[in-house]
């Protein structure tokens, strides 16, 4: 007897501890849910059943926590203002820290299944199984995030121009910088990292020909004491402007702690590093995702691979802060010059690492050496893993 | 060394001791109730449990003192259920211990809520008057954070207790054979209480020193997976508490390591620098399995064995 009492207690702790995981998972998702069921209930039943059939799904998938003040912060305030703007026609959900493996097939085919109309996948390494899923659901529209392959007619690709903000930031370290290095703590070695490296050398190039970067690579979007432990060790070598391409505040906490300046990423993060952040590199995703699931509503919606900048007002500096005024006026210039087109940051004369020539003076890049970007250009102090 | 000066090893000593005291603090408290014959798996659950309960308590009093005491608070009363299931109601350890983890896990995301994207409280270094002037020894041994001296303390006080006290004999006895310590008179459940309580606490404090000196903020999974590397580490020491301490530390070095590899621009790949650590803790584990007699004498004999006494 006492035995079964035991292993029904066993099985209610395991399935408890389940349980609770799964739920924090989808908690939001949950407390939508049960928000739409209290609304359905309050209203006539028959016709809201109509409307709730005719309501645009469109569902999210997260690299991080919705509050890593970072990428995913951003993308969910994007999510936001699609119920913001949209209002009763749509109906969102979204799923936090899900793994960038083959594991992401599941919820990406459980949205789908479960009357999803557009998906977002929002993390470049969900570029095969959002494909994969996209085959074996053609009446679900797809949007990834970052990538490049669009297998299916359903799947589009979306990515901002994030380098266009690097380049600025370049320029700041160099004028701010006593040590005339900076250190980058870098996630993945993938096209749009490299892009951001490489723009933000340039950038700084333009002010000061010897600048020095230092890369460190973290193999991780998200893990703050990791990024803090590179920050440490980016400083401990000399560098005295931080910039990283991971996802978490932790970076700008060290920076803080050790009296150096930092960048925010993809979000503003100042009220981690008031005295610390110069600026950050801001992503506006809301006006793509409401465009997007507008054309579904509409039944407009193509296939498409968007690639925005600082015109379409998908990056965004956030104010230049902790810097002389003729810096953030430098700053000011290059980013309106950038938003007119009258600055891309990937014009001739540019160098690879090797030395040898890639574009010749005033020749611009191709969009297809950017998107698939696998080399350093000169002045970057460190090998390319690949 | 390196083109480093002085200071900048004084500086990247810091780092390590701030990346192994966590390791350290939960290991200490795990070979504490693996000592006494459980097995507890759950230290990553106990840890986050801590890191959450120590930031949201330091966030609404204002101290990360008090943020600390909670999450050895915490850490403890979470342990206490894993006590219950596998102590009293004699619920397999294994099982009971990753349903823990799971549980802290959820649990943690759930009551951290509120305070994700908050700026935490930092505990601040406290300088030891005239020890920490001491040169080059004095900032890193004596110009810390309490939860790093503590850390060295216990794990210190740890090995005394085990070896040289009479109530460190007879965790140890509860441990290898719980049957003899029966017969013996000793109170086996009640010592094993006692010892899962002390781990929860200690995991507690590594989890508090990871929100509130390490990144003072709270995110969800923010202890990624470093409670199990506790776990390896007291495999790893073959449950010696000094060799704990040097396990801890080596590992502590190769997180730091790696990075200032990459940063001189030293020509290794990052991903194998990365994976430093993990390859390391894996290496010494097949080194120690290899020596099967080292292992079964260093091994509590009645580890992972549950315990009834009228049976």
């Amino acid at each position: 007897m006492k035995k079964i009492l035991i292993a029904i207690l066993g099985i209610a702790v395991v399935g408890g501890g389940y349980y609770l995981y799964n739920q924090n998972q989808t908690a939001k998702m949950t407390a939508m849910k049960a928000m739409e069921a209290q609304k359905a209930a309050e209203a006539k039943e028959e016709a809201e059943k109509v409307a709730a059939l005719a309501k645009t799904k469109a569902c999210f998938i997260y690299i991080g926590p919705t509050g890593d003040f970072g990428w995913t912060y951003q993308h969910d305030q994007g999510r936001k203002q699609i119920e913001a703007e949209l209002g009763d026609a749509v109906e969102t959900a979204f799923l936090e820290s899900v793994p960038e493996s083959a594991e992401a097939q599941r919820p990406i085919e459980n949205f789908a299944r479960n009357g999803c109309d557009i998906i977002f996948t929002t993390s470049f390494n969900y570029m095969d199984p959002t494909n994969k899923a996209a085959k074996k659901h053609p009446n679900v529209k797809f949007e990834h995030a970052t990538g490049f392959k669009r297998e299916s007619d359903n799947v589009s690709t979306y990515s901002s121009k994030f380098y266009q903000g690097r380049y600025v930031q370049g320029q700041i370290a160099a004028k701010m910088s006593k040590t005339g290095v900076a250190g980058y703590i870098a996630s993945f070695p993938i096209p749009e990292v490299v892009r951001g490296i490489n723009a933000f050398i340039l950038g700084a190039q333009s002010v000061n020909p010897d600048f020095k970067l230092k890369v460190v690579w973290v193999s991780t979007w998200f893990d703050p004491p990791k990024e803090a432990d590179a920050a440490k060790a980016l400083i401990d070598q000399g560098v005295d402007i931080i910039t990283q391409h991971t996802d978490s505040t932790a970076a700008m906490q060290v920076a803080s702690d050790r009296g150096i300046k930092a960048f925010g990423q993809a979000s503003d993060m100042i009220k981690f590093g008031p005295k610390t952040q110069l600026t950050a590199i801001i992503d506006d995703w809301g006006p793509y995702y409401v465009e997007r699931t507008k054309a579904v509503i509409d039944g407009t919606w193509k296939q498409s691979d968007t690639w925005r900048g600082m015109a379409e007002g998908n990056v965004v500096m956030a104010p230049f802060t902790n810097m002389p005024d003729d810096v953030a006026a430098m700053a000011t210039k290059t980013t309106a010059d950038i938003t007119s087109g009258a600055v891309e940051p990937f014009t001739g004369p540019i160098m690879k690492q090797d030395g040898t020539v890639w574009l010749k003076a005033g020749e611009k890049s191709d969009i297809g050496t950017l998107l698939g970007m696998n080399f350093y250009v000169k002045g970057v102090d460190d090998k390319l893993p690949n | 060394m390196f083109g480093f000066s002085l200071d900048v090893w004084i500086s990247i000593i810091i780092s390590v001791c701030a990346a192994s005291t966590p390791l350290l603090l939960a290991a200490t408290g795990e070979l504490i109730v693996e000592r006494s014959g459980v097995l507890n798996l759950g230290v990553e659950g106990m840890m986050i449990m801590g890191a959450v309960a120590g930031f949201s308590a330091a966030q609404l009093s204002g101290s990360p003192y008090v943020g600390a005491l909670i999450a050895v608070f915490a850490g403890a009363i979470f342990s206490l259920l894993f006590g219950f299931l596998t102590l009293t109601l004699v619920a397999n350890q294994v099982a009971t211990g990753l349903a823990l983890t799971i549980l802290g896990l959820g649990l943690s995301g759930m009551i951290g809520e509120g305070f994700v994207g908050q700026p935490g409280i930092k505990m601040l270094p406290i300088e030891i008057p005239l020890l920490s002037d001491i040169p080059i020894i004095g900032k890193i041994l004596f110009g810390q954070d309490i939860i790093f001296y503590t850390s060295i303390l216990l794990v210190f006080a740890v090995g005394w207790f085990l070896f040289k006290t009479k109530a460190g004999l007879q965790l140890r006895s509860v441990g290898d054979n719980h049957t003899s310590a029966h017969a013996l008179g000793i109170n086996v459940i009640k010592t094993r209480y006692l010892a899962v309580m002390f781990g929860g606490a200690c995991a507690g404090l590594a989890g508090a020193h990871l929100s509130l000196v390490y990144v003072p903020q709270w995110v969800e999974g923010m202890t990624a997976g470093r409670g199990w590397i506790a776990l390896a580490l007291v495999v790893f020491s073959s449950w010696r508490p000094m060799r704990l301490l040097v396990g801890a530390y080596l590992f502590g070095a190769v997180t730091i390591a790696q990075f200032h590899v990459q940063a001189l621009g030293i020509g290794i790949p990052a991903q194998f620098l990365t994976s430093l650590p993990y390859i390391a803790t894996i290496i010494v584990l097949v080194i120690i399995a290899r020596n099967r007699r080292m292992t079964m004498i260093n091994t509590p004999a009645s580890l992972g064995k549950s315990f009834v006494p009228d049976r």
